[in-house]
């Protein structure tokens, strides 16, 4: 049976576990490099970038997930975990696994209040509108052409992406309970 | 698109979770917090230790401290309004803060209302010592909630009576026969739609930190591990002797709560922890966690 790991340092880890529950998909909270190893793919969830990096940092993990990540493992990030994705940041000097091609900013439409709802189209996941939930999110500003952009919003800004076995979002699948998101990760994951 | 939506607003708060957020008074001590891995920090004028010793009435903090904590670091920067005080709140709403705390650590302006919170943008985050004053803050539109514990003494053991308290009474309310729960909104002073959903899903519908005299990593895990989802840590790190280390120590705890030799490995050589207070020597009217209905 799939089992999936979800990096539990600090953010929404629980909504990503009760999300996969839902799917029944069974869960591990990843917090030390040795919970790695039974897992057949890995959630970044949101939360606070520059803390998750600082706790991964410690005990060796940083280093165990960039492994994995340039070894073809799953890995999907939200929000926060798009930003410990990236490859490169604007304005920020924070150590991430680095092992997708995209360029990212953070914070990129401004402070709390200017966090937002909307009906996104992803046409992967098929004809009916995503609801996504966008809280301080970041926004992707570059790719390469390996990278496949799966969402944008209305003035064309990427928001979610996948590169084979990364998957990013900068909104948030968990706060929804649309498990279409999941399912698609998982669909990854399987292959 | 829409804006400041509850779900944003409790969303938010759901993404500091399993964090630490820090009680900072300039920008550098901002920045210590945040390289430390804090997840937010409180951008005051005085830490609690600071305001119960000066004594007189305590404030907003003046919007020029809170502008430059805000452009230092890129977490959220939350602050802290007085009780009832809505034009403090719409102060701080316009300085674009990331969330306010309606605290008990300043004197109240209204000793019987609290805000309105459902008429803001910035989501609220709001003081309890039960389960009763977490869910009428909610229905005012707190979109988070913290024990309130006893600000500034440096000791633990008011945030764990509070702590069990909230714990108690959400595992009370999911015990109840669903024909008992209206009577048992009326004794706690709950809208009885919110009681009932405590009693369907079993917890809280927005998160609930720790805070109120946390002052080691020990401290921290005590209080993940009776149920907070994070911790607020006041003057705890900065009355330190050692802030850099002991905010580092206590993100890890917060972390690592359940895992006592990691909890062993940063608890030690941390220096001198605040110097704390014996609740029992505060007079009763100079008790912050009192203030609030």
């Amino acid at each position: 049976m799939t089992k999936i790991g979800i990096l539990s340092l600090q953010g929404a880890f629980a909504e990503h576990a009760t999300s996969l529950q839902k799917l029944g998909v069974e869960t591990l909270a990843i917090r030390l490099p040795q919970d790695l190893e039974n897992v057949d793919g890995l959630i970044i969830p949101g939360g606070e970038s520059t803390t998750i990096s600082q706790l991964a940092i410690n005990y060796d993990l940083m280093k165990t997930l960039k492994n994995l990540a340039q070894n073809g493992f799953p890995m999907f990030g939200t929000c926060a975990g798009l930003i410990l994705l990236a490859r490169n940041i604007s304005d920020s000097k924070i150590e991430t696994i680095g092992a997708m091609d995209i360029k990212v900013q953070r914070n990129a439409f401004g402070r709390q209040t200017d966090s937002f709802e909307t009906s996104l189209p992803i046409p992967v996941l098929g004809e009916i509108p995503f609801p996504a939930i966008f809280i301080r999110a970041p926004i992707i500003e570059e790719t390469n052409s390996t990278v496949k952009t799966l969402a944008r919003l209305p003035n064309g800004t990427p928001v979610a992406a996948r590169q084979e076995n990364l998957l990013v979002s900068a909104f948030h699948p968990e706060l929804s309970s649309d498990l279409r998101f999941h399912a698609y990760f998982l669909d990854i994951v399987s292959r | 698109m829409e804006k400041a939506t509850w779900k944003t607003k409790i969303g938010l708060a759901q993404m500091l979770k399993g964090g630490v957020i820090m009680d900072v008074v300039t920008p550098e001590q901002a920045k210590i917090a945040e390289d430390a891995g804090a997840c937010a920090v409180m951008a005051l004028e005085r830490v609690p230790a600071d305001i119960r010793a000066a004594g007189g009435v305590a404030r907003m903090a003046d919007p020029s401290i809170v502008s430059a904590i805000m452009d230092t670091v890129s977490i959220p920067v939350m602050a802290k309004c007085r009780i009832g005080h809505f034009v403090e709140a719409q102060v701080l709403e316009a300085m674009g803060v990331d969330f306010i705390d309606e605290s008990e650590v300043l004197t109240p302006a209204d000793e019987n209302y609290h805000v309105w919170k459902h008429d803001f943008k910035v989501p609220f985050v709001c003081g309890c010592r039960d389960l009763g004053e977490a869910l009428r803050r909610i229905a005012e539109g707190a979109a988070m909630i913290r024990t309130k514990g006893e600000a500034g003494t440096g000791n633990i053991v008011e945030a764990v009576r509070h702590m069990r308290v909230v714990q108690d009474g959400i595992r009370w309310l999911k015990a109840l026969p669903v024909e008992e729960l209206v009577a048992e909104a009326k004794k706690l002073g709950a809208p009885a739609e919110i009681v009932m959903k405590i009693h369907n899903t079993g917890k809280l519908p927005v998160v609930n930190f720790a805070a109120g005299g946390v002052a080691t990593p020990a401290d921290a895990a005590l209080m993940m591990q009776l149920g907070a989802e994070g911790v607020f840590v006041g003057s705890g790190i900065f009355k330190s002797s050692n802030p850099p280390a002991v905010a580092k120590a206590v993100v890890k705890a917060t972390t690592h709560y359940q895992d006592p030799a990691i909890l062993v490995d940063v608890s030690k050589g941390l220096g001198a922890a605040m110097p704390g207070v014996d609740i029992k020597t505060i007079p009763q009217q100079e008790l912050l966690a009192t203030r609030g209905w």
